[in-house]
């Protein structure tokens, strides 16, 4: 306690050059001739950047949403593919193999809404994409690549959740190995549907306002969502599939864009419209840092494997932290 | 018969003459033993004859023989025992009587008195006081004996008196009355048990005596001796028995009407519960006209003694019987009254209003639904009118107390309709009345019912603890991953502070147009926040736009939810104030009386220029003024003040570390540790202290058509009397003081009987500041007639005012004008 505390770190280093605000961020690994990780921003104007974190610099720019703001990116873990999906209403599956750049296939969405999609992707060569469906509550999923449409997801018909709002879908860690989609919808409310079953296996309201991110645990079966207001709610699943609220965490500023759990499961980071990144411990939910970079709402955070972080916001630019990595 | 009356009275005249005349101790010992069988053995008629005729002679003869050579005449203590022996088996009352005539009697400390004193304690010691009592009872009482029993009465009661009158500082300490009247209470309490076991043996008692000893006790206020023992006792005896019950209810209703309330009081006090109190007292309250007179109006209408379980055990013993319920609800009714009518909420002392008001709440408590239906009407009439004049009040506690009544109240009376909520800040006595509306647990003691509930309590919290003592620690520990936390050290987070994204202004200008025109309400709570700060920073700039900042400060609404923001809005106007003190001082006191303002704007501008005032009345302000924050007085913690002094190169700073460089340099050769001289520095406040003070004491009696300072506006008037105080304390050392005093002392004058108490403690906390802030020379050259004038009022209300505080008022005020005379007395040499 006598130590006095460290002060607020710097970001290892800052890209800049998008001349857009950044809403979509994603850490890859490079093809073994680079050797280093690469990190893949999409932005306002619709480009996606390939950047290089050994000379940090743009590796390359693919333009495929016709200057609409670019939401959501997504590496498959077979073979150099990206998904990216767009305000275009376009998700769009790019070729990356030997500096190839270009759109293989695209899946047409019928729906504008905020939604991010999900994908659930083993090392089989058939995956699951689970995206906003055509009516406004509904939540499609897809077996790709063949793009055939699973099942909607449509809320009973007493419920009004609004639109969902963020999707993330996992695999049971049981024998079973049933998929499933945890999804955050405009009232507030998350939801744990089971999609073999089309339907609903638990429902908790967590937030007042839409939530506005989530993400999920499925080792400790434990949850975290953030939306419009103060507060971050951490929630688990029990044995019955049931959602149970644990705590909630009070925020200084309302606000979260962007939530993200470190792939070892010892940090979580949260994107804020206060301009600030947030590092929790994830276990205990102790505050550990305030990353105060950015002169805008930051838009997106993101882990890479090895521990690294970026966050991406709409002062153009993206800022990349190296803190509590193991050395 | 003539024959056994004439050999006891023969028997007895030839002891007593042996007595007197005999120097020989084995005569006077076969004299005494000749009589000793009248006391154990003789037959009955013969005992009767002796008791009735003789015996009171006998001990008389006795007390006069008994000196230090007379019980001599015997070797050992044989004669002092057989002596003592007539006055301790001998009938008790006569006894006693004779003991205490001769005690009384006794001139002066001397061997006789010692010797009578120790047989008194040995006759207390001996319980012969419950036989006196006992046989009280037990005799029918023949027409003849109530003197006897009256002198019996008094002796038994005064006792202590009697004794100490005599002995002075040399009376043993059981003799004292808080040894003594818990040995009667022991010995009434075996009296009862005798009289007891004679009913059940078929004799007629009456227990007229130990009532009246009871009652007498009482009067003579020494209920908490006596009843402390008896009490208890008696509750217990009579909750196992039917026939102490009677006894008791007896005792109780055969006490004097003259002494009943006293005995009420006490028992009341005693009880330790309603249960206890019903148990003891019966239905006295429908027997006895004077009984019903005290409980029901006395104790709650007529004094405010009683202390809060009191109240309970009253209350509840009214509501503890079918047939004494009705008062119950007659008492609701009249303390409704009481609390509700106006002129008492005026004129009634703090203290007393509160005791209704828990008895209210009392009531509340104990009364059903259906009860309360009854007569729904005119609880309702009464608490409508009640809120109005607790409202109406300009002392918070009597608003309060109003409000938490009320909420209760209507709470009973509709308890499906929406509550009746106010808004009040919680004390501890807001809790304590609600505390009294949970109902009471019905059980013995609260002492049997407390040591349980106590039990229990720890046992549960012992087992918790001891099952639960490791389980919220473990699914911590049964997470998979051990990591510790050692790796994840927080980094400093202090920079986490709410985000504001519109920029403050930076000019004063910009900053009023923002505040006066801005849509953007983010940008109207920055220029807020950043006004004070401006202020400060620019006192030039200020100045131009003084009176217009002023202006709007004080139409500003809360628009938008902003934290803080009427302590923001009045820190920025007393800034503004401090920097232009003249222009915007005239200006606000200008609008106080001006029309169409709320009363919460007229408020705040006697606080803003009270605050201002002291500002600028601080001392060594001068130097600092450019950057300290001005000083918060106590009380308004509402105010937010920049935590740092707004930025620009201090110029103090380097003043401080010049000065403790050469202190760090220079060695002192004095013992006593180096202090800085106190700041000192003219009062600004002189110079426009009158621009402050006479625009407001100039038009209080002139009423506009929406205030009116001496009709119902009593509240303004209230503060507006502190603020002048104030304004008068903070202008000390300056030379308007002495016309500002004169005004001041013609407006309290004006003033002096207002029937508002916050308006009169207003008053004479302005009367002090006069004398406080004036010098005495100034005072009495210039201000003697007004001062005399000014006395004699304030000595009036020392004495006279029904509030407590404003009779302490007065009497410090008082103390200070006694002080004015001190400087013109000689000097002691």
């Amino acid at each position: 306690m006598a130590t006095p505390s460290l002060p607020p770190p710097d970001p290892q280093f800052v890209l800049r050059g998008t001349q857009a605000a950044i809403h979509a961020l994603h850490f890859c690994r490079g093809t073994p001739a680079q050797g280093h990780p690469l990190l893949l921003s999409g932005s306002m104007s619709g480009l996606v950047h390939i950047w290089s974190l050994q000379t940090r610099r743009a590796l390359a720019t693919l333009d495929g949403h016709r200057g609409q703001c670019v939401t959501w990116l997504q590496m498959l873990p077979h073979g150099h593919q990206l998904l990216s999906q767009g305000r275009d209403l376009r998700l769009c599956l790019w070729d990356l193999v030997e500096g190839r750049h270009t759109v293989t296939d695209s899946v047409l969405l019928t729906n504008v809404s905020f939604c991010r999609s999900a994908v659930l992707a083993g090392a089989q060569p058939r995956w699951m994409l689970a995206v906003p469906g055509r009516g406004t509550e509904e939540v499609e999923i897809l077996e790709m690549p063949s793009k055939t449409s699973v099942c909607t997801l449509k809320p009973e018909a007493g419920a009004k959740p609004g639109m969902p709002m963020c999707l993330k879908l996992w695999q049971q860690a049981d024998s079973s190995s049933r998929p499933c989609l945890l999804a955050g919808y405009e009232d507030g409310s998350v939801a744990l549907w089971d999609v073999s079953e089309r339907k609903v296996c638990s429902r908790m309201t967590c937030h007042p306002e839409p939530v506005m991110a989530l993400d999920f645990d499925s080792q400790k079966a434990r949850g975290v969502s953030g939306s419009a207001e103060k507060a971050l709610a951490v929630w688990s699943l029990d044995e019955q599939q049931a959602l149970k609220a644990c705590r909630n965490y009070e925020l200084t500023n309302p606000g979260i864009a962007d939530i993200t759990i470190r792939p070892d499961r010892k940090l979580l980071a949260t994107a804020g419209w206060d301009h600030r990144v947030r590092l929790f411990h994830w276990r205990t939910m102790k505050p550990l840092a305030v990353l105060d970079f950015h002169t805008s709402a930051v838009h997106c955070v993101a882990f890479a494997s090895d521990g690294l972080l970026a966050a991406g916001s709409g002062d153009q630019r993206i800022s990349v932290w190296s803190l509590y990595r193991r050395t | 018969m003539d024959f056994t009356r004439a050999a006891v009275r023969l028997a007895v005249r030839d002891a007593i003459r042996t007595l007197g005349s005999s120097k020989d101790g084995n005569c006077v010992l076969s004299a005494l033993e000749s009589l000793k069988p009248y006391l154990g053995e003789a037959l009955p008629r013969e005992k009767e004859e002796f008791a009735r005729l003789h015996f009171s002679p006998l001990l008389r003869c006795l007390v006069t023989k008994l000196s230090p050579d007379w019980l001599e005449l015997l070797p050992g203590d044989q004669l002092e025992e057989l002596w003592a022996s007539f006055f301790l088996e001998g009938p008790a009352d006569q006894a006693f009587l004779v003991l205490m005539e001769a005690i009384e009697g006794a001139a002066g400390p001397s061997y006789r008195l010692m010797k009578l004193v120790r047989l008194l304690e040995q006759f207390l010691h001996a319980g012969r006081m419950a036989v006196l009592i006992g046989t009280q009872c037990r005799q029918q009482a023949p027409p003849g004996s109530s003197l006897l029993q009256d002198t019996l009465l008094g002796k038994v009661v005064s006792l202590p008196d009697h004794l100490s009158n005599r002995l002075q500082h040399e009376s043993p300490a059981l003799f004292l009355p808080q040894s003594y009247f818990p040995l009667l209470a022991e010995e009434l309490l075996r009296a009862l048990d005798s009289v007891v076991d004679a009913l059940r043996g078929g004799v007629d008692c009456s227990v007229v005596f130990a009532s009246q000893v009871l009652g007498k006790i009482c009067v003579h206020g020494r209920q908490k001796e006596l009843l402390g023992v008896l009490v208890p006792r008696l509750a217990a005896l009579a909750q196992e028995d039917g026939l102490w019950q009677r006894v008791c209810w007896h005792l109780v209703e055969r006490v004097p009407d003259r002494a009943m309330e006293a005995m009420l009081l006490g028992l009341v006090q005693a009880a330790p519960g309603p249960e206890a109190l019903s148990r003891l007292l019966g239905n006295v309250v429908l027997k006895n006209k004077k009984a019903h007179f005290v409980m029901t109006q006395k104790l709650l209408f007529l004094q405010h003694r009683c202390t809060t379980p009191m109240l309970q055990s009253l209350l509840g013993y009214l509501a503890s019987d079918s047939q004494r319920r009705p008062l119950l609800l007659q008492v609701l009714k009249e303390l409704l009254e009481t609390w509700g009518s106006s002129s008492a909420v005026k004129h009634v002392p703090l203290p007393q209003q509160h005791h209704v008001g828990k008895a209210i709440l009392v009531c509340l408590a104990h009364l059903q639904e259906t009860e309360l239906q009854d007569s729904h009407e005119v609880l309702l009439t009464s608490m409508m009118a009640g809120v109005q004049s607790h409202l109406d009040s300009s002392l918070t506690p009597v608003r309060r107390l109003g409000m938490v009544v009320a909420e209760v109240l209507s709470a009973r009376l509709h308890p499906e309709g929406p509550p009746l909520k106010f808004q009040y800040e919680e004390d501890e006595l807001t809790r304590e009345l609600l505390a009294l509306v949970a109902p009471q647990p019905v059980d013995g003691g609260p002492a049997a019912s407390g040591l349980s509930a106590e039990s229990v309590a720890t046992e549960t919290s012992g087992n918790e603890s001891g099952d639960t003592g490791t389980s919220p620690v473990q699914p911590e520990r049964s997470d998979s991953d051990l990591d510790s936390d050692d790796e994840f050290v927080p980094y400093d987070m202090s920079g986490d502070k709410e985000l504001r994204s519109s920029k403050a202004p930076v000019y004063i200008r910009d900053c009023l147009e923002a505040l006066r025109t801005s849509e953007d309400w983010e940008r109207w709570e920055a220029a807020l926040r950043a006004l004070e700060g401006l202020v400060y920073r620019s006192p030039a700039a200020t100045r131009e736009v003084s009176v217009e900042l002023a202006q709007v400060l004080l139409h500003l609404e809360e628009k938008t939810c902003v934290v803080g923001f009427e302590g923001l809005r009045r820190g920025a106007l007393v800034t503004v104030t401090v920097t232009d003190p003249a222009r915007v001082a005239e200006y606000l006191a200008a609008q106080f009386y001006a029309l169409n303002y709320s009363l919460r704007q007229r408020l705040d501008i006697l606080e803003v220029l009270t605050l201002a005032a002291q500002e600028l009345s601080r001392p060594g302000r001068s130097s600092t003024a450019s950057l300290q924050s001005p000083a918060v007085p106590a009380g308004q913690g509402t105010r937010t003040l920049p935590a740092s002094p707004p930025s620009g190169e201090p110029p103090a700073d380097w003043r401080a570390v010049v000065e403790e460089r050469v202190r760090s340099k220079t060695r002192r050769l004095s013992q006593c540790p180096f202090k800085p001289p106190p700041a000192c520095g003219p009062n600004e406040f002189c110079a426009v202290a009158g621009c402050f003070f006479f625009p407001l004491i100039q038009r209080f009696d002139r009423p506009l058509v929406t205030f009116d300072l001496l009709g119902n506006d009593h509240l303004v008037l209230g503060q507006l009397t502190r603020t002048l105080g104030s304004l008068m304390y903070l202008a000390v050392n300056t030379t308007v003081a002495v016309p500002m005093a004169k005004a001041l002392l013609g407006f309290v004058w004006a003033l002096r009987f207002h029937t508002d108490t916050y308006v009169r403690q207003g008053l004479l906390s302005a009367m002090a500041s006069v004398l406080l802030s004036v010098p005495a020379e100034r005072l009495l050259e210039e201000l003697l007639e007004e001062l005399l004038e000014a006395r004699a009022w304030l000595a009036d209300v020392a004495e006279e005012d029904p509030d407590g505080d404003c009779r302490a008022l007065a009497v410090r005020a008082l103390l200070l004008t006694e002080k004015l005379r001190d400087p013109l007395l000689p000097r002691p040499p």
